[in-house]
């Protein structure tokens, strides 16, 4: 194999002295970080410190916000350390932070002076030719007569080449007998391109960390929704979020379909979810429709609505002693296995003279088996409420906010039968239980759907998305280009002859391609193109 | 119109087909390995030192047996090729989408894309001599497709219904056939780099028997090795970033850290550290090397190790 040479700025910024005073010590670090070395120690730290978080339940992310609560319950030991060290929020923790800034210091270190040279290399002609060319690649040597002898009608062989060459896409410089020509500075230009695109990124991600926010409703169909703080099941704002002035718009969930696979080996497995919503934006009074379904969110002035789940809000009416009605409307049951079997809680603070609670369980298609109830199927086709009664106070005018899902039965008692068991009854749709003791009375009148809703906000991801799409064309860009130089030299020799030599060099990992040397070779050669021994082939594939 | 049904059996019966042929072509490589030799004393050894003479080309280790038997293994492994795309064609039809919804399809299609990834570099580099290993991932996977991961043909979930499954899917099986090539040859690169180094130091040239001395010299195994990197490295960059905007569309959010996304992540930095420490003084060859095997095994682990034990946002791809 021939000379290969690579341009590599660490081979260049990692032979350094040693430092003998304070500024020494800083320029040396200063190299040192910047070096292609650190770069590869601070890449393997980097996705090092990404695994735990993919083993260790996290917070903030989306899949399951209580795993790490569980986590916690189950290891009670291990949990406070592991958390001591940030293991639960690696992505959001020091010093993962601290690896990621280092190296993108390190690379803006790296390829700014790197982006000076190419700066100045555009701008300067190519580099002239080593003295020795049989020592670069693809040589080949040959003499030849003199062109025509002189005469002005034929080009000379240094006008040959650099009309090759030039057709070739090399820049191309005559100095005397000498032709200089270098191509693929692009590549340099796409590895800027690329590493610059990662500073780019970071921009569009901290704009999304600092001023957008994600949340969560839950809506029965039926409902309605309006976009302002209070009304979200959770809301993770950013530190600049401006929550007084989220997207003016409300949103109606007039209908939720589901459909599930009936037959076969996924029998229950989901096949077709679709949310049609009805929707009002800013001041505007007109009513607009869309459907919603998975990877077809709401855009609603960059504010997007994904539906993200669903599940059943049975439809009851509570009557309290007197007769009176005292809740009516559907009520949220969590779905908590793949057939939907739901829990929930129903409250009728308004029941006098006792406030009114029921805590039960939800069936879309209800069967016996020998643990008791379940469901047998996600779809509503014998669709049950199982439900227990109690009386009392509901505890919700003490003040603090309570969670819609449980029942505070501190202040309540539970409805018994005369037997002394606890009252509990099974219902299907249009039956109508009564409390022991004309307490009051709940029917359940029909099944209802809800659908969840994550709501984004991003403004920082159209920044994201073109650094993307720079790192992707960066990124080609500087792995299919490669960098290379061809030298022609015309020597004359005694009288009319004169030796033509031509040869290359690669900038990048890999020796020369030969085609360029060969064209250029074909161009001024007279007769057929051997393969002279002395010339290095090695560079043919690829 | 196709009976999905008479389809899906096509398909089957064509993957069954698959592991026949290919088998046979394991046994024609390791043949061709067998037969194989290496060439005499090819390393001079000066008085000053040792002049490592790289042996210019594989053929020279070809014997006429060899050769015929190598050409036996190409054959079917073309053969064994065509089988599966028509498997993946057939099942493509049968479910009426593109045939990359659960783990056994991604398997079958891995398994297209290796074998594709293989037959293309063949034509341009000596890799026939990786022939052997090849086969033997294909069948694994074959094999695992059929015993642990089969399942018959159903529509998707609503959440993988999105033109982004066809593209992002593609592109990361498509770099991952390539990726494979590339570990191969790099682990190749490292045995044979080993045993180039004790001959170098012991002054005499590699025992003929050596499974070593078979394979080409350690500068074409690294050349391989870099150009499929460099080949599948943008092409896996691109799946990231197609996951990311088709996460965007489907959850809201274009990097939320979910294992898969966190293990594609861990495997692109360090195929990125493989690449900078190909270019770094010292740190080419051997020790590059290991960067790109553990990018592999990343890559190994989100597909199977993060579908089968870790739960996330995308363990829906059903095994
Ligand atoms: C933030 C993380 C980084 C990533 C993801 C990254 C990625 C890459 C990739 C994919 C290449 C192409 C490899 C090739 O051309 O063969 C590359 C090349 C390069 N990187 Fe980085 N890089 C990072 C940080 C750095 C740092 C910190 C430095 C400086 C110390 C650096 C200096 C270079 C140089 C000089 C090249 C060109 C190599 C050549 O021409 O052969 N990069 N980088």
């Amino acid at each position: 194999m021939s000379t290969q040479i690579t341009e590599s700025v660490g081979a260049s910024t990692e032979t350094n002295g040693s430092p003998t005073h304070g500024w020494g010590w800083l320029r040396w670090g200063w190299r040192s970080l910047t070096s292609m070395r650190t770069a590869v120690i601070l890449l393997t730290f980097l996705a090092v410190a990404a695994i735990p978080g993919s083993l260790l339940p996290q917070r903030n992310v989306a899949s399951d916000p209580a795993a790490v609560t569980k986590f916690a319950r189950d290891n009670p030991d291990l949990y406070p350390w592991l958390d001591r060290l940030g293991m639960f929020e690696v992505y959001a923790s020091p010093w993962f932070a601290a690896v990621y800034l280092l190296l993108l210091v390190s690379m803006t270190g790296c390829v700014l002076p790197r982006c000076a040279r190419l700066w100045r290399s555009v701008r300067s002609a190519p580099v002239a030719a080593p003295t020795n060319l049989a020592r670069m690649e693809c040589h080949s040597r040959w003499s030849d007569t003199v062109p025509g002898g002189g005469s002005s009608t034929e080009e000379s062989p240094v006008d040959v080449a650099q009309r090759v060459l030039r057709r070739r896409g090399f820049r191309v410089e005559a100095r005397g007998n000498e032709v200089r020509a270098e191509k693929g500075y692009v590549r340099e230009l796409g590895n800027l391109v690329f590493h610059l695109s990662l500073l780019v990124l970071l921009v569009g991600v901290a704009a999304g960390r600092l001023f957008g926010f994600e949340g969560r409703i839950a809506l029965a169909e039926g409902s309605t929704f309006t976009n302002v703080r209070s009304e979200y099941d959770a809301f993770t704002p950013s530190v600049w979020t401006d929550t007084e002035n989220l997207e003016p718009f409300s949103i109606t969930l007039e209908d939720f379909e589901a459909k599930f696979e009936t037959s076969g080996a996924k029998i229950g497995e989901p096949r077709y979810f679709n949310a049609a919503l009805s929707y009002r934006t800013g001041t505007n009074p007109e009513v607009r429709r869309q459907e919603v379904r998975p990877n077809h969110p709401l855009d609603i002035n960059e504010t997007k609505a994904f539906l993200t789940g669903h599940g059943y809000a049975p439809v009851v009416t509570v009557r309290d002693a007197r007769g009176d009605v005292a809740f009516s409307g559907p009520v949220i049951f969590l779905p908590n296995d793949s057939s939907y079997a739901s829990d929930g809680v129903i409250k009728a603070p308004d029941a006098v003279p006792q406030q009114l609670g029921f805590e039960g369980f939800f069936l879309p298609t209800a069967d016996i088996g020998e643990q008791g109830p379940y469901s047998a199927f996600p779809d509503a086709f014998n669709p049950q409420l199982f439900l227990t009664a109690f009386t009392g106070d509901l505890g919700m005018d003490a003040g603090s906010p309570q969670s819609v899902f449980t029942l505070d039965k501190s202040g309540m008692e539970q409805a018994m039968q005369r037997d002394g068991q606890p009252f509990s009854r099974a219902l299907r749709v249009g039956e109508t239980m009564s409390l022991p003791g004309g307490a009051g009375s709940l029917t359940f009148d029909k099944v209802a759907r809800f659908a969840n809703f994550q709501i984004a906000y991003d403004p920082g991801k159209e920044i994201s998305l073109a650094a993307g799409l720079m790192l992707l064309v960066g990124l080609t860009t500087s792995l299919a280009i490669r960098r290379r130089r061809v030298w022609v030299r015309v020597t004359q020799d005694s009288g009319s002859r004169c030796t033509v030599e031509v040869a290359g060099q690669s900038l990048t990992r890999w020796p020369l391609d030969a085609r360029d040397t060969d064209a250029v070779v074909a161009a001024l050669r007279p007769g057929p193109l051997p393969r002279p021994a002395d010339s290095t082939h090695e560079g043919h594939r690829r | 119109m196709t009976d999905p049904t008479m389809m899906e059996s096509l398909s089957n019966l064509f993957v069954y087909s698959a592991i026949a042929v290919y088998s046979l072509a394991l046994l024609a490589h390791a043949a061709e390995t067998a037969t194989r030799t290496t060439p005499r004393a090819r390393a001079t050894v000066t008085p000053a030192g040792v002049t490592a003479q790289e042996p210019p080309s594989t053929a020279t280790m070809q014997t006429p047996r060899s050769a015929r038997w190598g050409a036996v293994g190409t054959s079917l492994a073309l053969a064994g090729f065509v089988l599966t795309l028509a498997a993946t064609v057939t099942r493509g039809l049968a479910a009426g989408r593109a045939p990359w919804g659960n783990m056994y399809e991604f398997a079958l299609v891995s398994t297209v894309a290796v074998g594709g990834a293989y037959l293309f570099f063949l034509t341009r580099e000596p890799v026939r001599a990786f022939g052997v290993w090849i086969v033997a991932l294909v069948l694994l996977a074959l094999g695992m497709a059929v015993t642990v991961f089969y399942t018959p043909v159903d529509e998707l979930v609503p959440v993988l219904d999105s033109y982004w499954l066809v593209i992002h899917v593609a592109a990361a099986i498509v770099s991952g056939g390539i990726f494979s090539l590339g570990a191969v040859a790099t682990a190749l690169f490292l045995v044979r780099d080993r045993a180039e180094r004790r001959a170098l130091s012991s002054g005499a040239p590699a025992p003929r028997g050596r499974y070593a001395a078979t394979l080409p010299a350690s500068t074409t195994l690294a050349q391989v090795a870099h150009a499929a990197h460099m080949f599948a490295f943008p092409i896996w960059t691109f799946a990231v970033l197609a996951g990311a905007v088709w996460a965007e569309n489907s959850w809201g959010r274009y990097w939320g850290w979910d294992p898969k996304e966190t293990w594609a992540f861990i495997t692109w930095v360090m195929y990125a550290a493989y690449l900078h420490a190909e270019s770094t003084a010292g740190w080419r060859g051997r020790r590059a090397a290991w960067f790109a095997l553990a990018g592999y095994a990343a890559f190994l682990f989100n597909f199977f190790g993060v579908n089968l034990w870790i739960s996330g946002l995308h363990s829906y791809a059903g095994v």
